[in-house]
């Protein structure tokens, strides 16, 4: 059985915390006594039937004021695939939360209500989603039960929107727009009786069977050093390993390696687990490697191939999205987190903003606010080992942080993700598009 | 040997992800310690602590917030298991604060509610910054949305709006002085994920979460053991029935459920046909109301 993570991204209007509720309860995820809750709640509230948004909406301040305001995890499975479901709201700090989603997603639900179509915050959700390298989309036309389910209605927002996501880059195959109404369950688990015009997969069907995109394999290894094991008993003298996560590619027991920024190069000896030892370790599993030299590597440490290593920065080109109430003044003195590495950093050369509802960068920007994106220039203390984030969701992202308070400033992607971002200058054809698409849907979280 | 043996599964996954988190915290703080009741949740993270350092032993000690409402089984499985290990046991006892008048005991005779104080003097005194915790996101509506590191301020309290967007598997945990971070590494999992990896790793529980012949009586629809925490009163019959405990916690508001299920395999049956989920069924503390959870996290409770 694997996994799928997927984010979910619109507003409340929308009636995503309903479908969301609809996907937990019809896959029975939903227990008897979380349910008549539900029930007596609905009841209080005056309606005849269950308001299955009450089933995730959490906190206290939501439930009276009927918005969410902050990204949700759910948790459900079917025979065939466990889900973890990262329920992003759509009204308030949209930017925040849709990016703290789409960071570990391998799929984004967007929603849209089939009587206002493809509004400013789908476009926008849909640019975010692109940034941040989510490598497939589905588009949920809600509440098409309130259109008489017509399908020329459909047919019009899944073009309009299968438009906008080509120049994001997505390939056609990538998009895919579905009939739904949450409130009655149409094509959400179940096939609806009143849509015959729609031939495709009901949303949980095709949760259940798209491919889930592989980890990076295809991409050179990266392993940041998280710690280092050191023990000294009859059973392991002398011992000492080198902890982390495989964050892209593979490794085997044999290849020649470099621990970076040092410059060190041996070959990895051992792959470790508690269980026994490894040939190989792909990426997403927690090892301990054993090197065949004695050579220092500490925490933070990258160790990669030596002939295919990444080349480590003082300063690099980067976008962020700002997710703090303060906004990021240029020459601001931050820390940047890297993979198990923290450093001081400058944050210099705001050169463009990014206007994500009209897919164009508006250049020299003074400062940049609360959930917005921008390109920048990051000089830090000592070099990192930087990857292109359009070819590595994980080695080339990176957290700016305020020294002063420890509060999460910005997500950091290095270089430019969107071509838009990139020219720093109006919207790009189709063509250029193009060449960014496979960029964007290579990566797996 | 090709990709497919290597092919991480979804508890392999979860596994990977919380060995990480793990490291993590012990690479970035200077006083981590783990919560360990004992309940299942406790020891598997436990044991997960012991596979992120093996062959070097888990790099901090474990802390107990005892209300001094156990099951025997349960204390004696905690020794053993701390003993086994070799590990370092430190206990914040809710029975010494009452004892000395510190607190106080409530007229409903529960202490689950009475926790948060000897767990925030713990913390303090021994100036842990990173407390690791089992809670799952699964449990409660409330929890869904708290971060796997989620700060706390000096009095322990977890304000929703101030948490810290949590990205990609980067996390932070720059906290001030006086703060801490408790840390959620089975925040990804599911009740059913937890039984199911208990059993593909044969990790040893206590036995009370297996079907067993117990005395029991029914209070507010719960099935309680009799015992110093206010029961059985007269109107309150005991009974023999054959239960099993589906979490570990203060005696007086965690109820047994019937059950036959005396084996993991039945057990697994048992919670993935279950209508009922585990906090609903056994905690009273978790019934009392909609907000429950949350306004007990504001107050610094795990």
């Amino acid at each position: 059985m694997d996994l799928l993570r997927l984010a979910t991204a619109g507003s409340v209007d929308d009636g995503k915390s309903t479908l969301v509720g609809r996907l937990l309860y019809d896959t029975k995820s939903v227990l008897a006594d979380t349910l008549d809750a539900v029930h007596r709640a609905s009841v209080d509230k005056g309606l005849s039937t269950p308001d299955l948004s009450l089933l995730v909406d959490g906190l206290r301040s939501e439930r009276e004021q009927g918005i969410t305001i902050d990204v949700a995890y759910r948790y459900f499975a079917t025979p065939n695939r466990s889900f973890v479901l990262a329920d992003t709201p759509g009204h308030v700090q949209y930017t925040r939360n849709t990016v703290t989603g789409a960071s570990t997603a391998q799929l984004a639900v967007l929603l849209v209500d089939a009587r206002k179509g493809v509004l400013e915050q789908t476009r926008r959700h849909a640019a975010v989603l692109a940034l941040l390298g989510v490598p497939r989309l589905v588009l949920a036309v809600n509440k098409v039960d309130l259109v008489g389910y017509d399908e020329a209605v459909f047919e019009a927002i899944a073009a309009e929107f299968a438009e906008h996501a080509t120049a994001l880059g997505y390939p056609l195959g990538s998009v895919l727009s579905i009939p739904v109404s949450a409130l009655v369950g149409d094509n959400v688990v179940d096939r609806s009786a009143h849509t015959p015009w729609y031939a495709g997969p009901t949303l949980l069907e095709h949760l259940e069977t798209v491919p889930v995109e592989p980890d990076p394999h295809d991409v050179p290894f990266r392993f940041p050093v998280q710690y280092v094991i050191r023990t000294n008993t009859p059973e392991f003298p002398d011992y000492r390993g080198y902890a982390g996560q495989v964050a892209a590619g593979t490794v085997r027991v044999g290849d020649e390696v470099v621990a970076l920024p040092a410059g060190l190069r041996t070959t990895v000896a051992r792959i470790d687990t508690p269980g026994g030892p490894l040939p190989e370790a792909e990426a997403g599993r927690s090892v301990t490697l054993v090197l065949a030299d004695e050579i220092d590597i500490s925490r933070g440490d990258l160790i990669a191939p030596s002939a295919d290593a990444p080349i480590s920065a003082d300063e690099f080109g980067a976008t962020v999205a700002w997710l703090s109430d303060k906004p990021l003044r240029p020459g601001a003195r931050v820390l940047v987190k890297h993979g198990a590495r923290t450093v001081p950093a400058l944050v210099g050369g705001l050169s463009a903003r990014f206007d994500e509802q009209q897919l164009l960068s508006v250049p020299d920007p003074e400062s940049l606010a609360l959930n917005e994106i921008g390109r920048v220039t990051i000089r830090t203390a000592e070099p990192l080992p930087v990857d292109d984030y359009a070819l590595n969701r994980r080695t080339g992202a990176f957290l700016v942080i305020d020294p002063a308070d420890g509060s999460t400033l910005a997500a950091g992607l290095v270089g430019a993700p969107l071509p838009e971002l990139e020219t720093g200058s109006g919207c790009t054809g189709g063509g250029e598009a193009a060449t960014t698409a496979a960029d964007l849907v290579s990566p797996g979280p | 040997m090709t990709s497919t043996q290597t092919r991480l599964d979804s508890l392999d996954r979860l596994e990977s992800e919380a060995i990480h988190i793990f490291r993590e915290v012990a690479g970035e703080f200077d006083r981590p310690v783990i919560l360990f009741s004992g309940g299942k949740d406790s020891t598997v993270l436990l044991h997960l602590a012991i596979k992120a350092f093996w062959p070097a032993p888990v790099p901090f000690p474990l802390l107990h917030v005892d209300t001094g409402h156990n099951l025997a089984e349960v204390i004696e499985f905690r020794d053993r298991t701390v003993e086994r290990h070799g590990l370092r046991l430190v206990v914040a006892s809710v029975q010494d604060y009452i004892d000395d008048g510190r607190l106080e005991e409530r007229a409903d005779g529960t202490r689950n509610p009475l926790q948060t104080t000897p767990l925030l003097d713990s913390i303090t005194g021994n100036r842990f910054d990173a407390v690791f915790g089992g809670g799952r996101r699964d449990e409660e509506r409330a929890r869904a949305k708290e971060r796997i590191f989620s700060l706390r301020n000096s009095f322990g309290q977890w304000d929703p709006r101030r948490q810290r967007p949590e990205l990609w598997n980067l996390y932070n945990g720059r906290h001030r002085p006086g703060e801490h971070v408790r840390v959620f590494p089975l925040s990804n999992w599911t009740e059913l994920d937890v039984w199911r990896y208990i059993k593909r790793e044969a990790i040893e529980l206590p036995s009370i979460y297996y079907a067993h012949r117990r005395e029991v009586f029914q209070r507010d629809g719960m099935w309680l053991t009799a015992g110093p925490w206010f029961g059985p009163r007269a109107d309150e019959p005991v009974r023999e029935l054959t239960v099993r405990y589906r979490t570990v916690g203060d005696g007086s508001c965690t109820g047994a459920v019937v059950s036959d299920a005396a084996d993991i395999d039945t057990v697994i049956a048992e919670v993935s046909a279950s209508r009922l989920t585990e906090r609903g069924a056994t905690r009273a503390d978790d019934r009392m109301s909609e907000a429950a959870m949350e306004d007990r996290k504001r107050e610094g409770y795990f």
